[in-house]
């Protein structure tokens, strides 16, 4: 979490709210673009930048990933919670 | 325990006759002692028995006792199920349910009867189960349960997954080594039965339970359900054939993934959830993608991103430099035009030299064509005296001209039209003089008609017959008709006239006459009515 903290601040917020999903397409969408390499300089050097941008965000969602197991526990009013749990 | 009562032999009932009757060797019972004796007997001898026979008339009692009746071709048993034994049957009891029940026999001294007390129910086999499950199936096809337009997608990566299965065992550990494996994520179990009585029911609140779960809480929601039980019988899965889990599955607001039993076995959970998985480890490789071919995906993206973006920017100087050859010398392009300054300014000193010389030429050339006066003059009158000739000569052919036309019409002219037009009209006056006098012929006696009929009414409207009937008209001396006391006066000279035209003088006389003036003055009294007829 700390790892990941200054590379998710670097983020510009509109991408940090993109699924995994949706961020990876556009990064290759971006990559195609410039392959073609047809354009403005300056679009693509934006396009760069944020193609840059969108990587560092799916990589951060990709290393961030770690194992949590919380098993549910339902109290007598009916209130869920949860506690972790040690399953092999 | 046997259970072929038929071929026991006959219970030795132990033969109690307290008061054997005279005449009679038979023991006499009471009636209480004789059902009480039959009870006993039932029971010891059908403590525990299994009979297959075809529910009727199930009935669950708000005790939650349930009463049905077992059957087959030739006869009919009264069954009981308790309420404590109803929640641990696999089946419930529904009608023409084709069931092998285990219990044991009772009888019901109060009314003769005997029943049997369940104690548990399964299907009598396979055929009659799948049948009862096929006929559920169609069932809640046709509310749409199982339309594949309900079906929602299974999120690409979801963050929190929410696993409803037994807490021990191998499903849920071959589910978290799978998803470790592939990429890990937060897992939240929810622990349940999964089989036996207790089993859908608790399935059913764990899903509806994970719903519940609002985002933002102190438990994540999960954006993905697995529900995973291991391999079994058809009995053993039975409790994901429920109505209610089937129900519950179909409303999940979060995708769900059904992985019961494993590839063979379809239970009615698979056709309401969003995914069917044959097993749990499938369940969750479906559930999360591999996250070390993502990060490789990634990290060739960028390799692509660096390298094209590089090409790029090499592409753009290579253009640049190339275009900047192509500009050329800058003091080069400064001589040309200096040249280019030079030779106008020379062209323009010359040119305004020979522009002059043109037009003192051009001047020259005018004062040449110019004509004297005297030399005008001389030509006008030649021209002058030639057009006063053509006008003479034009003259005189005019009066030529008119004096052959006035022959020509003098010629035409004669008295021949003329004459005949006073004929004509000397005939016509002829004519008209006879017409004249016999039209006024006419008119003159049609207006003497009417002149007599006209003087015959003015005599009928005159005052001479009034005069006629005795009347007299006085008048004055100018013959001007009194009408009114108020125009005499007293010595006044008057005239009567009467009917037959004749006339009397006379003379006014004032108030008291003689008497021969009396009629003169009445007949005076009477003008104005006369005057009262013009």
């Amino acid at each position: 979490m700390i790892a990941s903290a200054p590379s998710s601040a670097s983020v510009p917020p509109d991408i940090a709210a993109l699924s995994f999903e949706d961020a990876l397409a556009e990064l290759e969408r971006i990559v195609r673009q410039l392959e073609e390499g047809r354009g403005k300089l300056d679009d693509a050097i934006s396009s760069y930048e944020r193609g840059t941008a969108l990587k560092r965000h799916c990589e951060a969602k990709l290393r961030d990933a770690q194992a949590k197991i919380d098993r549910i526990t339902v109290s007598a009013d009916g209130t869920i919670g949860a506690e972790p749990a040690r399953i092999d | 325990m046997t259970q072929d009562f038929d071929a026991a032999p006959p219970p030795a009932l132990p033969l109690i006759a307290p008061e054997p009757r005279p005449g009679s060797n038979l023991p006499e019972f009471t009636v209480g002692d004789l059902a009480r004796r039959l009870k006993r007997s039932i029971e010891e001898e059908f403590g525990f028995v299994r009979v297959r026979g075809e529910i009727s008339q199930p009935k669950k009692h708000s005790s939650g006792h349930c009463y049905l009746r077992l059957k087959d071709d030739t006869a009919v048993i009264e069954a009981v199920c308790w309420r404590g034994t109803m929640s641990k049957l696999a089946i419930k009891p529904e009608e023409g349910l084709e069931v092998i029940v285990t219990g044991r026999m009772t009888t019901y001294p109060g009314r003769s009867q005997y029943q049997l007390i369940i104690e548990s129910m399964e299907l009598a086999g396979e055929g009659a189960l799948l049948k009862m499950l096929e006929e559920r199936k169609r069932r809640l096809a046709a509310e749409g349960l199982f339309e594949p337009s309900r079906k929602k997608p299974i999120p690409f990566l979801p963050d929190v997954i929410g696993v409803i299965t037994s807490p021990t065992g191998a499903v849920i550990r071959d589910i978290l080594h799978r998803l470790s494996d592939r990429f890990p994520r937060h897992v939240l179990i929810w622990p349940v039965a999964v089989q036996g009585e207790r089993a859908a029911a608790e399935v059913t609140a764990a899903i509806q339970g994970f719903n519940r779960i609002q985002p933002g809480g102190p438990v994540p929601r999960p954006d993905l359900l697995i529900v995973a039980r291991g391999g079994g019988s058809l009995e053993d899965l039975m409790a994901f054939n429920e109505e209610n889990v089937v129900r519950a599955t179909a409303a999940s607001a979060i995708p769900l993934i059904s992985a019961v039993g494993h590839e063979t076995d379809t239970t009615l959970i698979d056709h309401a959830s969003d995914r069917r998985a044959p097993t749990p480890t499938a369940a969750a490789e479906m559930a999360v993608p591999v996250r070390g071919e993502l990060l490789a995906q990634v990290l060739d993206d960028e390799r692509r991103l660096l390298a094209s973006a590089g090409r790029l920017l090499a592409e753009r100087r290579n253009r640049v430099e190339g275009l900047a050859r192509g500009l050329g010398d800058p003091r080069a392009l400064l001589e040309g035009h200096a040249q280019r300054l030079d030779d106008r300014a020379e062209r323009l000193t010359l040119a305004a030299a020979a522009l002059v010389e043109r037009r003192r030429t051009r001047v020259g050339e005018l004062a040449a064509s110019l004509r004297h006066p005297r030399d005008q003059l001389a030509q006008a009158g030649q021209k002058l005296a030639g057009e006063a000739r053509a006008l003479d000569g034009a003259l005189r052919h005019a009066v030529t001209m008119a004096e052959s036309r006035y022959q020509r019409v003098a010629g035409r002219l004669s008295l021949t039209p003329a004459r005949h037009r006073l004929d004509d009209g000397a005939r016509r006056l002829a004519d008209l003089s006879p017409r004249l006098e016999r039209a006024f012929g006419k008119i003159v006696a049609e207006r003497g008609a009417k002149l007599d009929a006209l003087g015959q009414l003015l005599e009928s409207y005159s005052h001479k017959s009034v005069l006629a009937r005795g009347f007299a008209l006085v008048e004055d001396r100018d013959g001007k008709p009194i009408t009114s006391a108020s125009q005499t006066s007293p010595g006044l000279a008057v005239t009567l006239r009467f009917g037959d035209d004749s006339r009397v003088d006379a003379t006014v006389d004032g108030g008291e006459a003689k008497a021969e003036k009396k009629p003169d003055a009445k007949k005076a009294r009477a003008v104005p009515v006369q005057g009262s007829l013009f």
